[in-house]
């Protein structure tokens, strides 16, 4: 099963980067009981144990008695929204267990100024369904879908591993969620989107505020968590196209 | 299949039994259910895999919803929290979920197999009107998410919904949950606050109930199950459902309620006197 293309766009993986390319699909095919393919070391397939079903064996392949194809990389990401812009962050460091597998992998998928979120909606949905189409063997990821509606407004989606999604005025997600989040609620929080008679649900921070409290709290998160350290990647997105900018973390 | 002469393929095939519940309901229709498959990981003991991957993604959970029919139509209330163990994951989840404008579907259990289950129930029922020319039932529409629920039986869904409406036959109120039952009702409760919710219901229901008052007994029980439920909170939204469809009437912060029921909260009961 290739991954439809469109979900790539925006879609930051916070726990192992490639997921719903190269790892999953391995996975998937190595599950199939197609030849077995080496897997990228931050995979950390320990045991490596799918095996074909050898002849004359009973039916249904071998599985190795503790092998999981499921590892946690950890990393943090932030999305917040704003009026006439959107900010996309995420830690770089990629870590399984205690070990830092590698300090500067980029958790975004490819964003081009194609893929900004003209067709936010239905990219959202896309992303909903494409996860659910693994909800017996879901993948691993908690997904932000963040850029520009088609009002040119900051947009952010935010997903569970199955597929329930909703578009909020900011997120975080990873191992740092549980850190970062509250402040976001306290700096951010709006009136609720369900509120009938309905008021304003999102944010109107300033630009340069909004970037730098996105920057605070990753600097704080990497205090506390040690999933996240290393950088910060951010990428903003205003109708003018993505910027990127970076911020150093703490190395320990 | 050897089935005496009756005709057991259904049971090979659970997606046809939506299609024989809509011929039931009077006309002949082919309502192609789309179901993709879904991969299944090849393990031996699906089961505790199953166990073992929601310890891994816990998905959003928790949740009080009620619906009941009175004299006026339907009342619909929901809270707005999902929760992943204990970290609240969301205040601001739509637990109702707008499948055409004459029917609702409520949100109980894991949020995206309501979701998704929902979203392809409203594409069913759109496929029988473009079908049949004619908007579907509540009792169909109910069916065909519990005939889709009963072929996934087993397999870990998580899904306890209420499925109301207005037909041709008037108002319309269903209980339809993952494991494939479904139940015909005229007030019901569902979700980890659903006891605290039937207190108060049940308390305050009568058929004969004015509109304004229903909507108030149906704020009041979710604001009640959100005050004792840990995993239940959030916003308020009650809907009403009556012949020409249906609509929002309120969606309240809980905090607000709480200040507007008990307007001196130092005297509520939870802040009591020492016992000593």
């Amino acid at each position: 099963m290739e991954p439809p293309t469109h979900c790539r766009a925006g879609a930051t993986l916070p726990s192992g980067q490639e997921f719903l390319q190269s790892f999953q699909h391995r996975i998937a095919r190595a599950f199939a009981g197609d030849t077995f393919e080496p897997i990228p070391l931050r995979c950390q397939m320990a045991g490596a144990g799918v095996q074909q079903p050898h002849a004359g064996a009973q039916a249904g392949p071998r599985v190795h008695a503790n092998w999981s194809p499921y590892d946690d990389n950890g990393g943090t990401c932030v999305a917040v929204a704003g009026n006439d812009y959107c900010i996309i962050a995420a830690s770089t460091r990629m870590s399984s267990g205690y070990a830092i597998l590698t300090r500067r992998s980029s958790k975004f998928l490819k964003f081009s100024d194609k893929c900004l979120i003209a067709s936010a909606g239905f990219q959202a949905d896309l992303l909903g369904n494409t996860l659910y189409y693994k909800r017996f063997f879901p993948y691993y990821a908690w997904n932000l879908c963040a850029g520009l509606d088609e009002e040119g407004k900051g947009a952010v989606y935010t997903y569970d591993p199955v597929g329930s999604f909703e578009r909020v005025g900011y997120s975080c997600q990873g191992s740092g969620k549980d850190l970062i989040q509250p402040v976001l609620d306290n700096q951010l929080r709006a009136a609720s989107p369900l509120l009938l008679p309905a008021k304003n649900w999102m944010s109107s921070l300033p630009l340069d505020q909004a970037v730098d409290l996105v920057k605070d709290a990753f600097v704080s998160a990497g205090e506390r968590d040690i999933y996240t350290g290393d950088w910060v990647e951010l990428l903003i997105v205003t109708k003018g196209g993505i910027r990127r900018e970076e911020l150093e973390l703490k190395k320990d | 299949m050897v089935g005496l002469g009756l005709d057991l393929s259904v049971l090979e095939n659970p997606s046809k039994s939506a299609a024989t519940d809509a011929q039931l309901d009077g006309l002949s229709v082919g309502v192609d259910l789309g179901m993709q498959s879904f991969p299944l990981p090849q393990v031996h003991d699906l089961d505790s895999f199953e166990r073992e991957v929601m310890e891994y993604v816990k998905p959003s959970h928790g949740t009080t919803t009620l619906g009941f029919i009175f004299q006026g139509g339907v009342i619909m209330a929901v809270d707005s929290r999902a929760s992943m163990g204990s970290y609240i994951s969301s205040q601001t989840v739509k637990k109702v979920i707008e499948i055409n404008p004459f029917l609702l579907g409520t949100m109980a259990g894991g949020a995206a197999d309501c979701q998704f289950w929902l979203r392809n129930l409203g594409t069913q029922c759109r496929l029988y009107e473009l079908n049949t020319g004619k908007r579907i039932t509540v009792r169909a529409a109910s069916k065909l998410l519990a005939n889709t629920m009963y072929s996934y039986k087993g397999m870990g869904l998580s899904m306890g919904t209420m499925v109301a409406g207005w037909d041709a036959t008037g108002p319309g109120l269903y209980y339809v949950d993952s494991d494939g039952q479904r139940t015909k009702g005229q007030v019901f409760s569902v979700g980890s606050g659903s006891l605290y919710a039937y207190g108060v219901l049940d308390q305050g229901y009568k058929w004969d109930l004015d509109v304004e008052t229903a909507v108030e007994l149906g704020r009041r029980a979710i604001y009640h199950a959100t005050f004792r439920d840990a995993v239940s909170g959030g916003t308020v939204s009650v809907y009403h459902v009556t012949e020409k469809g249906w609509t929002k009437i309120s969606g309240t912060d809980v905090g607000e309620l709480h200040y507007e029921y008990y307007d001196n909260p130092e005297k509520h009961p939870c802040n009591g006197t020492q016992p000593i």
